[in-house]
């Protein structure tokens, strides 16, 4: 259970500079396929129960969209983009080239346009991860539900089986532009071993 | 009119359970695949809420939290809520939740646990011989359930919907 005391600090420094290299990786590619300036914040990494990664985002019934994604390969796991819903509405007129505000629900084509998103936000960490590390890393078909976002992580969590390990958080407030703020927290649930898989990549062996 | 009661609203977290006694209200919220199983004693007002994650106990090695799985838990609501005066043979079951909530699940994680906490649930009141009064489950929203220990109510919350009552 406790996944934190695992690892030193030093290695979860080093979690958290290929989280914001990938994270990066994944808002140009954002950026490009909206033709809009996107910026993002230092992304905060770090090992959570449950209960805590729900209320970090806003609380079991909030209304979100979550884009997830089997990893398969040298580090199997999940990863997740959650937006809350004020920003899946943005992130909609942004793909679809609508004015800001036109979107105030999600119809099928708004669902297609924010799996795609993100699609391409995972497909362009993992690449990123995939190219520093060495590894081989392989995404699934993205799942996609807009819902309360209890419901939402912990249907996922139960789904891939990992109900007993405490949730690796890696969260930016990730998009903002001028006009629009769009938040995003990502998340990678696995397992401690398969961490360690990434690390030895790295050459982060500390013992 | 008298003047209105304070009702105290207890919350259940995942994997967990609470018992309570009239007029106390108990809630659990964003129930996906998850399943909410309620008991209630009519005569006594007391009335207990579990908030069920996995099926079966036996599938794991380390089981650290009864409350967790429909077969241990269930089982340890009962115990409580009989502490408070309830009694088996008049506890009456609803069941909400048990939703499957992704579309395109890949074929990893195409077994649908919503459903068999659902079944398990079932299986296990039926075994002790508990009525199951009423059920909203299936189908792929996330819901919040209350439990009214003055009534035995059960209301139901989903994003963008009406309450619904069972």
């Amino acid at each position: 259970m406790k996944t934190d005391s695992k690892f030193t600090d030093f290695q979860m420094d080093a979690l958290k500079e290929i989280s914001n290299i990938g994270l990066g990786n994944a808002v140009t590619s954002l950026a490009q396929l909206v033709n809009r300036r996107i910026d993002m914040n230092i992304p905060l990494t770090r090992f959570m129960p449950l209960e805590e990664t729900i209320a970090l985002v806003g609380g079991p019934e909030e209304a979100v969209s979550c884009v997830s994604l089997n990893i398969s390969g040298d580090v199997p796991g999940l990863v997740l983009f959650v937006f809350d819903s004020q920003s899946t509405f943005h992130l909609v007129d942004l793909l679809m080239g609508m004015d800001l505000g036109s979107t105030a629900e999600l119809d099928e084509m708004g669902e297609s346009a924010v799996k795609e998103i993100g699609n391409v936000l995972t497909g362009s960490f993992i690449g990123a991860l995939c190219q520093m590390t060495q590894l081989n890393m392989t995404p699934a078909v993205p799942m996609f539900a807009f819902d309360m976002l209890g419901a939402i992580l912990t249907s996922l969590m139960v789904a891939s089986g990992r109900v007993e390990e405490q949730v690796l958080v890696i969260q930016t407030r990730l998009f903002q532009e001028k006009e629009v703020n769009i938040k995003g927290h990502f998340f990678l649930l696995t397992e401690p071993g398969s961490l360690q898989v990434l690390f030895n990549a790295l050459g982060l062996t500390v013992e | 009119m008298e003047p209105a009661r304070e009702i105290v609203e207890i919350q259940v977290g995942i994997a967990d359970l609470k018992v309570t006694r009239e007029p106390g209200r108990l809630i659990t919220l964003g129930l996906g695949s998850c399943v909410g199983v309620s008991l209630y004693d009519p005569m006594m007002k007391v009335g207990g809420l579990l908030h069920v994650m996995l099926p079966d106990s036996t599938q794991f090695s380390n089981v650290n939290k009864l409350a967790k799985f429909a077969d241990t838990g269930i089982p340890l609501m009962i115990q409580e809520l009989q502490k408070m005066g309830a009694r088996i043979n008049r506890m009456q079951a609803k069941l909400v939740g048990g939703a499957q909530m992704f579309s395109g699940l890949d074929e990893k994680m195409t077994l649908n646990i919503g459903l068999r906490n659902t079944e398990k649930s079932r299986e296990v009141l039926s075994n002790l011989n508990i009525r199951i009064l009423a059920e909203d489950v299936g189908g792929n929203r996330g819901r919040t359930m209350i439990v009214d220990t003055a009534s035995g109510m059960v209301t139901i919350r989903t994003m963008g919907n009406k309450l619904k009552v069972i």
